[in-house]
């Protein structure tokens, strides 16, 4: 699988999400600049943790008007798989791919550390090789993680079973524990948490594998022919 | 010409950040301070020839797409002189 990872000045999980796939998992991964007017191609994009542009103003708040971003709304309306990873996730609710918003953590701290999460839908390009409910061990590491949205829109992503992953311990205050969410296509998924970090047998936790794999494994092919329904429950 | 541009966290959005000034501003004996909710402020500059309503509508549309998430903030645009 082609596999874009999106730098933005001030990504530096850019590597990571590189490393993971590429040495890991063996794909062929190539960087997107952010100022690239398409993702060249790919077949699924990731935009990885960071500060773009120093996260001034608000996180994700300028990265949203970048080119590369354009191109990347683009390949999401196409039913290109997009995963968000932190501040990957904070691009993606600032651009209106997700809903919600992502505010400055319950108790002030940045917090950096390793958390029990559950998957909670099987239902997605991201998740599908896991089981429902399995508790997922993974890093977090960021100042601005507080999931937040209006109680119905809370109430949808919960009917819509788009809540792909949940909190066990709440590091950071999000509404009932979300600690990442899909879209109404479900090909587009943000999350707080690093799978791109427990990836490598070295780093002691292999638990956000099951997720790249996911990924790895969807076939782009029989998602174009299905359309945005192949992963709905109906 | 210059405005102001007021952004702040709506109501319903808990603001940690206050709240901690808040209980700081407690701690500092001022007991009479009973809530702080924080706020952006910004000072901008208009070049040319534009009318106040130009402006002001010119700037209401950044605020809303660019200076305030209106998902979780409210913002208030004032031109002054």
């Amino acid at each position: 699988m082609k596999i874009g990872v999106v730098v933005f000045p001030g990504s530096n999980c850019d590597h990571d999400a590189w490393y993971a796939m590429s040495h890991n998992l063996g794909q062929d991964v190539s960087l997107l600049w952010h100022d690239s007017p398409s993702v060249g191609g790919v077949d699924a994009v990731i935009l990885p943790g960071g500060f773009s542009y120093g996260d001034y103003l608000r996180c994700g708040a300028i990265a949203k008007f970048s080119p590369v971003i354009t191109a990347v709304k683009r390949f999401a309306a196409e039913g290109g798989p997009v995963l968000g990873i932190c501040n990957g996730f904070q691009i993606l609710v600032e651009c209106g791919l997700l809903e919600g918003a992502l505010i400055r953590n319950v108790g002030q701290r940045f917090v950096c550390k390793t958390v029990s999460t559950r998957v909670e839908t099987t239902d997605s390009p991201f998740t599908h090789l896991a089981k429902q409910g399995e508790v997922l061990r993974l890093p977090v590491a960021h100042g601005e993680g507080c999931f937040i949205a209006e109680e119905p829109v809370l109430d949808r992503l919960e009917s819509e079973d788009r809540v792909a992953i949940r909190y066990l311990e709440n590091p950071n205050g999000s509404m009932r524990g979300i600690a990442g969410i899909l879209n109404e296509g479900r090909n587009v998924l943000g999350m707080m948490p690093h799978p791109e970090r427990a990836a490598d047998p070295l780093m002691g936790n292999t638990d956000g594998l099951v997720m790249l794999t996911s990924l790895i494994d969807f076939a782009p092919n029989d998602y174009a022919a299905a359309g945005s329904s192949a992963f709905s429950k109906s | 010409m210059k405005a102001h541009v007021y952004v702040w966290m709506k109501p319903s959005v808990l603001d940690p950040q206050g709240q901690t000034i808040c209980h700081a501003l407690n701690g500092l004996g001022h007991q009479e301070i009973a809530s702080v909710r924080q706020g952006k402020y910004f000072e901008i500059g208009l070049s040319g020839d534009l009318t106040k309503e130009t402006a002001q509508a010119t700037l209401e549309t950044l605020a809303q797409d660019v200076l305030a998430n209106p998902v979780i903030e409210d913002y208030r645009v004032e031109i002054v002189d």
